[in-house]
């Protein structure tokens, strides 16, 4: 049986794994390949890379910090962040990685999905989409709207029209990520997951709220998840992508164990 | 211990040339050099994206030289594509054949509510004479990426549930292929790559 997904996502900048509450505070975690090969070993599914320092220097570093992470990793490596065109797509893959996931590039250029899909497969691409909800919509789920720069802007296009283009292109996933909840701990925002998983036929990750076994039992049911993403849960010890998954079985739903 | 990688260009090659590294290998990259094929101890096809790109493998003639090699024995592992590049053809790319190795073509999954791509680690039921899978228990999973299969037939090494049981691992001789990734399968996966190392002819 498929099982649903664990990934431990690592947020780096200048070459440094750091974690903040939506995406400001940040504060040091650790050596991104350190902690990447504890992960694996530890039980995580697939490791995702989100490179937030997006300045020009910053490349050389990220891609020395891919291929460093990925040497010793054998498990889906996905890497993501100032990724603008094929070409820092390709350089990416040569390091290493075996996923890219695209943001705010893909928003302005929308082609860039069909020529890294073209170039490298569609499994290696991954539309990574910030979602807000508009309290005051009149349907905050179907009008949730996506936005870029960390939260700050919304592009003016609602998050499920945007996650069905990216699929009409040739994404092969799409990770989600809720910004009123990302760092909170407070949940998985479970109804624009599925509202987002039942209008495509791609995976869709989960990412943002994860604080308890809980919040992953409902988002991979309710919120009809491919996979969840979880940050802040693993970094500090908190918990270990097994113990979590061996919790996850005893709720019913079906993980990779022994791993 | 030496071994070709064919790279037909689609998709990189990055992640198996270094788990092969990583299990003691020297592996030798060839995108045309048939000598390398010729003079090969072993050889290994990755593949990930479109069966169409497969057809660089017959410009190049590659195909000949490959189908030379398993003629003499060499022992061969098709990963992804690479795995379904062994049956006559894909669905995915109706006008391209494939070496026609096993008989059968491949295809896209069945219509269904399930998510395609088939994404994600899933489990083996392995043929209990299988070399290639030798050691890989019950319960234990591999990393899947794929939207076109292989069918089960009597060469069928590992069937795997997904929409339909489908040839998760095929094995006849000195030919073998898997569907999934095992150099993005954990230990299960370098168990597996391990096997192939160590085959030593029938």
């Amino acid at each position: 049986m498929i099982t649903k997904r664990i990934i431990a996502c690592l947020d780096v900048h200048d070459g440094r794994v750091v974690k903040g509450v939506q995406f400001v505070d940040l504060i040091d975690a650790g050596d991104p390949a350190t902690q990447a090969a504890r992960h694996a070993r530890e039980g995580a599914d697939e490791i995702v890379l989100l490179d937030i320092t997006a300045t020009h220097e910053g490349r050389q570093t990220l891609l020395d910090t891919v291929r460093r992470t990925a040497l010793e990793l054998f498990v889906p490596f996905c890497v993501g962040g100032g990724i603008r065109s094929a070409d820092d797509a390709a350089q990416v893959f040569e390091a290493g990685a075996d996923k890219i996931s695209v943001n705010s590039a893909a928003l302005k250029n929308p082609k860039l999905i069909d020529a890294i899909g073209r170039s490298f497969g569609a499994q290696a691409v991954v539309v990574a989409i910030d979602a807000r909800r508009d309290p005051d919509a009149a349907d905050p789920v179907r009008d949730a709207q996506v936005y870029v720069q960390g939260g700050r802007r919304s592009v003016g296009r609602t998050v499920v029209e945007w996650a069905r283009e990216a699929e009409d292109r040739g994404a092969g996933e799409i990770l989600l990520t809720s910004m009123n909840s990302d760092g909170m701990r407070t949940g998985f925002d479970c109804e624009l997951t599925a509202a987002v998983s039942e209008a495509v036929g791609i995976p869709v990750i989960a990412s943002g709220g994860a604080g308890t076994v809980e919040h992953f039992v409902d988002v991979f049911g309710r919120g009809k998840a491919d996979a969840a993403l979880a940050a802040s849960i693993f970094h500090f010890k908190i918990s270990s992508a097994r113990s979590l998954k061996e919790e996850l079985a005893k709720a019913g739903v079906p993980v990779r164990l022994p791993c | 211990m030496r071994v070709t990688v064919i790279d037909y260009k689609a998709g990189n090659l990055t992640s198996v040339l270094k788990t092969l590294r990583h299990l003691g290998a020297e592996p030798i990259v060839t995108d045309g050099d048939l000598a390398l094929v010729e003079a090969a101890e072993r050889i290994v096809l990755p593949g990930v994206g479109h069966f169409a790109a497969t057809e660089r493998l017959d410009s190049t003639g590659l195909t000949t030289a490959v189908r030379a090699a398993i003629a003499r024995g060499v022992p061969f592992l098709g990963i992804c594509v690479g795995m379904q590049w062994l049956y006559s053809g894909s669905s995915e790319a109706p006008d391209q054949p494939g070496l026609g190795h096993f008989a059968e073509s491949c295809a896209h999954f069945s219509e269904s509510t399930e998510k395609v791509p088939h994404v994600g680690w899933n489990s083996l039921e392995v043929r209990p004479d299988s070399r290639l899978l030798a050691g890989v228990e019950p319960g234990e999973h591999v990393y899947f990426t794929h939207s076109y299969r292989a069918p089960v037939t009597a060469d069928t090494a590992a069937i795997t549930h997904y929409i339909e049981p489908f040839a998760a691992a095929v094995e006849r001789g000195n030919v073998m292929g898997v569907q999934f990734h095992p150099e993005k399968s954990s230990a299960t996966g370098l168990k597996i790559l391990g096997n192939f190392l160590k085959w030593e002819g029938n």
